[in-house]
C-alpha cells in the first residue's frame, strides 16, 4: 500500500468550478498523501490557482467533493479547514509600510497562535530571513518578499502547504532558494502541493505530477509519466549521415522502429522494446556498415516532454 | 448581526477577540505610517476646529438667544464632520486597497471570520476618528471656556449640548464607518471608494444640520430619540454589510454560487 493510500491528507472527488458559462475545472478528482509534494502543472487558464482556492475555502466549488487534512470541504468547515492548511498566493502580499515582524505578528494573531515570538522567529530562521526582521517589506528585493511570503505560511505549521507558482518572476538564485527551502519542509514531514511553470523544478521536487488544463490530463511521478506516453528508445549519433540506415537498422533484434532526427544531420531515433537488448545489436550493425560512432545512449523524456505532448493533443483537439 | 448578537458572538466564542486586536493593531499601525491617512488626520482636525473657533468668537454680543444658540449650533455642528468625514475616507479604502496591493488574499486563507475583519476595521477607524474628535471638542470647549464672552460662553457650554456631541461623536462615526465598509467592498477603485465613501456618510449629518439651524427644534428628548436612530441604523448597516462581504467576489471580482 503506497503512502497515497495509506495516509491520504488531501482527498478531490470530480471536483467542478464553473464561473456563468466559462469552466474553471471539471471533473478533478486526485489524493495526496501526507508528507508528499504533489506538483500542480498547466498552462496559463487551467485551473490550477482556482483549484487552490477552493481547496482554500476561498472559492466554492460548483460540484464535487473533498476532503482537506480529513476535513470534509463544506463553507461550515472552512474556518476549521483554514486552521490546517497554509496558503502562498503567487504575489506574496505583503503589508509594505511594516517590517518583515509586524508581517508575520499580524498572521500570528490572525491564527490566534500562541508563542508568537518563537514561531516568528523560526519561521525567519527556515527561511533565513532572520536578519531583515525589522526592515520595511517594500525596503526588500522581490526573491526575498517570497521567503517572507514562505515564512507567513509555516506560522502555522500547516499539514498542507499550498504553494501558488513560488517562483513566479524570480531569477534562477532567487528561484533556486526557494527549491532549497521546499526540500527543507519536505524533509520535514510537511505535505505540499504547489502549482508551477517550471517543469525542471516540478520534476527535480515533486514526487508526483498532476497536469491539468480545465481537466485533469495524467497524474503519477514523473518517471512514470514518461513511460506512459514515450515508448523507449535508443539515440544514435554518428561522425556522417549513413548511406543507408534502413538496411543497418532495420530487422535488428529488439528495435521496432526508426527515424532519423530532425535536429541533428547524422542523429537517429530507435524505437526499442528493450535498450540493453538493442543497444549491443546496435552497436555491432554500425561497426559492421564501418559507421564512425559518436554515441549511443538511451533516449531520455523530460517532464517538458510529457506536458507538451499532453497540452498539444489538447490544443489539437480544439482545433478540430 | 446586530450588534448584541456580536457582542453575544464574543462571549460565545464566535468572534475571536485575538484575531479583531490583530486586525486593529496592524491597522492602525499602518495609519500611522501612511503619509495619506497621516495628512488627512492632520489638516482636517485643523481646518474644522479653526474655522468654528473664529465662528464663535466673531459673534456680536448683540444677537438674541434663539440667533446665539443657531449661531452656537452651526458651530458645534463644523465638530461633528471630522467624525465623519475622517473615518468615512478611512473605511472606504480599507478593503478595496488591500484588494489593489493583493494582501487581502493571503489574509482571507487565515482562520479570520469576515465579521472578525470587518469589526477589527470597524474599530481601527473609529479610535483615531473619535479621539480626534473629542480632543478638537475640548481645545473648543476650553476656548471658549477661558476666552470668550461670558454670554456666548453660557450659550455654548450647556450640558445637554455638550452630552450631544459626546453621544453623536461614536454614533455619527458608526454610520460613517459602516457606509465607508460597505462601497470599499464593492468599490474595484479607491478613488471611486474614498468619494463615495463620503458621501454615503453625510444624510445623519443632515439631520443634525436641521437641528442645528433649528429647523427642527432641538430638544433632549429629540436627541435622545435621533441618537437611539442611529445607534439601530449602525447596527442595520452592520446587517446589512456583513454578507456583502463574499470572499470569492472579492478575490475573482465574480459572485459566489
Amino acid at each position: 500500500m503506497t503512502r497515497v493510500q495509506e495516509d491520504p491528507v488531501l482527498v478531490v472527488d470530480k471536483l467542478t468550478k464553473t464561473f456563468g458559462s466559462r469552466t474553471a475545472y471539471s471533473d478533478v478528482s486526485f489524493t495526496v498523501g501526507r508528507g508528499e509534494v504533489f506538483g500542480f502543472l498547466g498552462p496559463n487558464g487551467a485551473g490550477k490557482t482556482t483549484t487552490v482556492r477552493s481547496l482554500g475555502t476561498l472559492i466554492t466549488p460548483t460540484s464535487g467533493r473533498a476532503t482537506v487534512a480529513g476535513i470534509p470541504l463544506e463553507a461550515a468547515n472552512a474556518v476549521e479547514i483554514r486552521k490546517r492548511i497554509a496558503i502562498m498566493t503567487e504575489a506574496p502580499g505583503l503589508y509594505g509600510r511594516l517590517s518583515v515582524t509586524e508581517n508575520l505578528q499580524y498572521f500570528v494573531g490572525l491564527h490566534h497562535l500562541s508563542n508568537g515570538a518563537e514561531r516568528i522567529k523560526n519561521a525567519l530562521e527556515a527561511v533565513n530571513l532572520s536578519d531583515r526582521a525589522r526592515d520595511t517589506c517594500n525596503s526588500l528585493s522581490k526573491g526575498l518578499r517570497q521567503r517572507v511570503g514562505l515564512a507567513r505560511t509555516l506560522l502555522n505549521d500547516p499539514e498542507i502547504l499550498f504553494l501558488d507558482e513560488p517562483t513566479s518572476g524570480l531569477d534562477p538564485v532567487a528561484a533556486r532558494g526557494v527549491h532549497d527551502l521546499i526540500s527543507g519542509l519536505r524533509d520535514r514531514g510537511v505535505t505540499i502541493f504547489f502549482t508551477t511553470h517550471r517543469l525542471a523544478e516540478a520534476e527535480a521536487l515533486c514526487d508526483r505530477v498532476a497536469i491539468l488544463n480545465t481537466t485533469l490530463r495524467t497524474i503519477g511521478n514523473p518517471s512514470e509519466l514518461r513511460e506512459q506516453l514515450f515508448n523507449k528508445g535508443l539515440t544514435v549519433t554518428t561522425a556522417a549521415p549513413l548511406p543507408d540506415p534502413d538496411r543497418v537498422f532495420t530487422g535488428l533484434p529488439g528495435v521496432e522502429s526508426w527515424d532519423a532526427d530532425g535536429t541533428a544531420a547524422a542523429a537517429y531515433h530507435l524505437a526499442v522494446s528493450d535498450p540493453a537488448v538493442a543497444a549491443p545489436e546496435v552497436v555491432r550493425a554500425l561497426v559492421h556498415a564501418k559507421a564512425d560512432v559518436l554515441s549511443v545512449g538511451e533516449s531520455r523524456h523530460s517532464l517538458e516532454d510529457v506536458y507538451l505532448e499532453l497540452v498539444n493533443e489538447d490544443v489539437e483537439a480544439s482545433r478540430r | 448581526m446586530s450588534a448584541l448578537k456580536a457582542v453575544q458572538a464574543v462571549r460565545s466564542g464566535r468572534i475571536d477577540a485575538t484575531r479583531v486586536r490583530a486586525v486593529v493593531r496592524k491597522e492602525i499601525t499602518d495609519y500611522r505610517r501612511n503619509r495619506f491617512i497621516l495628512g488627512t488626520m492632520t489638516v482636517l482636525p485643523i481646518v474644522f476646529l479653526v474655522n468654528p473657533i473664529i465662528n464663535i468668537f466673531a459673534a456680536p454680543t448683540s444677537l438674541t438667544r434663539s440667533a446665539l444658540d443657531a449661531r452656537v449650533g452651526s458651530t458645534m455642528l463644523f465638530l461633528l464632520l471630522v467624525p465623519v468625514i475622517l473615518p468615512a475616507t478611512i473605511s472606504a479604502t480599507s478593503i478595496v486597497t488591500e484588494r489593489e496591493q493583493g494582501t487581502l488574499e493571503p489574509v482571507l486563507t487565515t482562520p479570520v471570520r469576515s465579521e472578525e475583519l470587518l469589526i477589527g476595521k470597524a474599530l481601527a477607524a473609529l479610535i483615531p476618528a473619535a479621539a480626534l474628535a473629542y480632543a478638537m471638542l475640548g481645545v473648543f470647549l476650553l476656548a471658549v471656556k477661558l476666552f470668550a464672552h461670558q454670554q456666548i460662553a453660557d450659550a455654548t457650554l450647556e450640558g445637554p449640548r455638550i452630552l450631544a456631541q459626546v453621544l453623536f461623536v461614536p454614533l455619527l462615526a458608526g454610520w460613517a464607518i459602516w457606509a465607508g465598509i460597505a462601497v470599499s467592498v464593492r468599490a474595484d477603485d479607491v478613488r471611486v471608494a474614498q468619494q463615495l465613501g463620503t458621501l454615503a456618510s453625510l444624510p445623519p449629518l443632515a439631520i443634525t444640520a436641521l437641528m442645528a439651524f433649528n429647523v427642527i427644534t432641538p430638544t433632549f428628548r429629540l436627541a435622545v430619540l435621533f441618537a437611539v436612530g442611529l445607534l439601530l441604523l449602525d447596527a442595520g448597516a452592520y446587517r446589512l454589510i456583513a454578507p456583502m462581504f463574499d470572499r470569492e467576489r472579492l478575490i475573482t471580482a465574480r459572485r459566489s454560487k
